[in-house]
């Protein structure tokens, strides 16, 4: 049955974040043939919503507002409840960012819909949209449907994978004027503490360090692998608890979850809470100096040593290899 | 100030998850208040003891929250309530508990809403914002930091790592993030005291509901376990060649650099 969907794009910096793409190819699955609408709030957008036409969606709907800029839940509920109203859509698709998680449900909650958050996964299978989903920190799954009404979902980055980019792909681009007013909660500030570079739900190829790294310092080596691969650095609760890092680059059960490509753990034990935000990974490297360290029972390659000397010499290995390339 | 705290019980985090009959497998776990809510029952508390008034904990689910209710009370909290849905709602979705939790908080005299940002069994984090949509009042998610200065309230938010400060104002929900503060063990004396303190039930009835309403809109179809992984290969012989060895293998076997 077909169905239209909206996708709201989301912005970092006037680009569209990479998860808005994924969202589409998602939203394609849930529209079964039907019309996927991308939407994007902001200022100075259009480009921006031209590159969802490139990457699947049939037409854009742009909401160009100085109260947009930020993320509000209050602006970007009055934007797209304006959207909703105007198109009538079957089916919502978000990426399931702090943006999504904040606003997805809210916005749920004024629809009365049922919202399936964090799919990893989206295909129809026995006339129904079916979405997979972590569950218990991803210790198990479940396929999840919605039984009455919108489909409503949010997508984990980094898991469904975009349409491939068509930069000869047409649609309309529209403009959709909203009064934005009274917004209840306003940012004063905007600290940013999170490192320059890769974001690490969204890394391809991360290296992480434990309380095995020992200082902030010991994080220096495992920043120089990680630049050389492209990816980002992540730790574990121990290093963040014993002020080796900041707690932005948790990765664990009561931090981040991560699905990247390559994962390195570099000093940590592998407790199950750790494991919980990393076991998804597609490849996982273990370096310990404890043979007996519970990373090396998920992990797919490991090496029993010295962090800091393995670390460096994988560094020059890799560059050495990425020359040879 | 009247402050709510909404509260899950859930499995303990060192849980192994084992199916039975394609559901999750509960005989024999332990369970805890949800670690987000946690956050959520120390913040209350503090609010409390600063600015004077009313913590009140509540529980959407069944009989045996109870005790989960009184770990909360045990910690400081005044009052708990329980609505238990055990026997009139099955397979309930965050539709029907934000349903639920607001209709019983639209009643209620509510300056501050707090909860945990995240569920760690269910995981989607839905309920808190649903219900302060549902109640039309303001939210910030994940916070770290609350300040509250008479009407006035400055949030500090985590998103993905940066910080936003924020400023609103009562009344408020906000969802606790990991930082917000460090949640006290229950003392001998407060688990005692918690024994005395008042433990509300309700049920669909008492907040004029019928299953109907609450009827949830989505549902699971399957639950499965991820694959066992294969075991990993540990490396052998000097580091060195290790080393060399493992690019090899990232390059060729994983294919992954």
């Amino acid at each position: 049955m077909s169905r239209k969907v909206i996708v709201l794009g989301e912005t970092r910096d006037s680009s569209l974040r990479n998860v808005s793409f994924e969202a589409v190819a998602a939203a394609k699955t849930v529209a079964e043939g039907g019309e996927v609408v991308g939407v994007v709030f902001g200022e100075a957008v259009s480009e921006a919503g031209k590159e969802l036409i490139h990457y699947g969606a049939d037409r854009v709907i742009v909401v160009e507002n100085e109260q947009l800029k930020q993320y509000s839940s209050d602006g970007y509920t009055q934007a797209l409840m304006a959207v909703i109203d105007q198109e009538n859509p079957e089916g919502i698709i978000l990426g399931h960012t702090s943006l999504g998680k904040d606003l997805a449900p809210r916005l749920a909650g004024k629809l009365g819909s049922g919202l399936i958050s964090d799919a990893i996964a989206v295909e129809e299978a026995g006339g129904n949209i079916v979405f997979t989903r972590p569950i218990y920190s991803g210790k198990a799954f479940e396929k999840r449907i919605v039984t009455e009404g919108i489909v409503f979902a949010t997508i984990r980055p980094n898991n469904i994978d975009p349409l491939e980019h068509d930069a000869s792909r047409s649609g309309d681009v529209q403009s959709l004027s909203v009064d934005i007013k009274d917004l209840r909660t306003v940012i004063k500030e905007v600290l940013r503490k999170a490192t320059e570079g890769v974001d690490l739900s969204e890394a391809k190829v991360i290296v992480a360090g434990g309380r095995g790294v020992k200082s902030a310092e010991g994080f220096e080596p495992l920043k120089e692998l990680a630049d050389v691969l492209g990816g980002a650095v992540g730790a574990s609760r121990g290093a963040c608890d014993a002020d080796y890092c900041d707690y932005a680059l948790q990765i664990g059960q009561t931090g981040k979850v991560v699905t990247p490509d390559l994962y390195i753990a570099c000093g940590i034990s592998g407790a199950i809470q750790h494991l919980a935000g990393m076991s998804n990974s597609k490849v996982i490297v273990a370096i310990n100096k404890d043979p007996e360290a519970n990373i090396f029972k998920v992990a797919d390659y490991g090496i029993v040593g010295d962090l800091f000397e393995v670390v460096p010499l994988l560094t020059e290995e890799i560059k050495a290899l990425l020359v040879k390339s | 100030m009247n402050i709510y705290v909404l509260l899950k019980r859930t499995f303990d985090t060192e849980e192994k998850i084992s199916l039975s009959n394609g559901r999750i497998q509960e005989d024999g776990a332990e369970f805890i208040i949800n670690p987000y809510d946690e956050y959520a029952v120390e913040e209350a508390i503090q609010v409390r003891d600063a600015q004077g008034g009313e913590v009140t904990v509540v529980t959407v689910g069944g009989e045996d929250a109870e005790k989960e209710l009184r770990t909360a009370l045990a910690m400081g909290a005044d009052k708990a309530v329980l609505i238990n849905i055990e026997d009139d709602v099955e397979d309930g979705d965050q539709y029907t508990t934000a349903k639920i939790l607001s209709e019983y908080l639209k009643e209620q005299e509510v300056d501050l809403i707090i909860g945990g940002n995240v569920a760690i069994d269910g995981g989607s984090g839905q309920v808190g914002p649903r219900v302060a949509g549902l109640l039309d009042i303001p939210y910030v998610t994940t916070v770290t930091k609350l300040e509250i200065d008479g009407e006035n309230v400055t949030v500090t938010k985590d998103v993905e790592g940066d910080s936003e400060i924020i400023e609103t104002s009562l009344p408020l929900l906000i969802t606790a993030q990991q930082g917000l503060n460090e949640p006290r063990y229950p003392s001998l004396p407060g688990i005692m005291k918690a024994k005395k303190k008042p433990l509300e039930e309700l049920e669909l009835d008492d907040l004029d509901l019928e299953e109907d309403d609450v009827e949830a809109k989505t549902k699971s179809i399957e639950i499965y376990l991820p694959a066992q992984k294969e075991a990993g290969k540990v490396l052998q012989g000097e580091i060195p060649d290790q080393v060399k060895e493992l690019v090899q293998l990232l390059r060729s076997e994983a294919k992954v650099i």
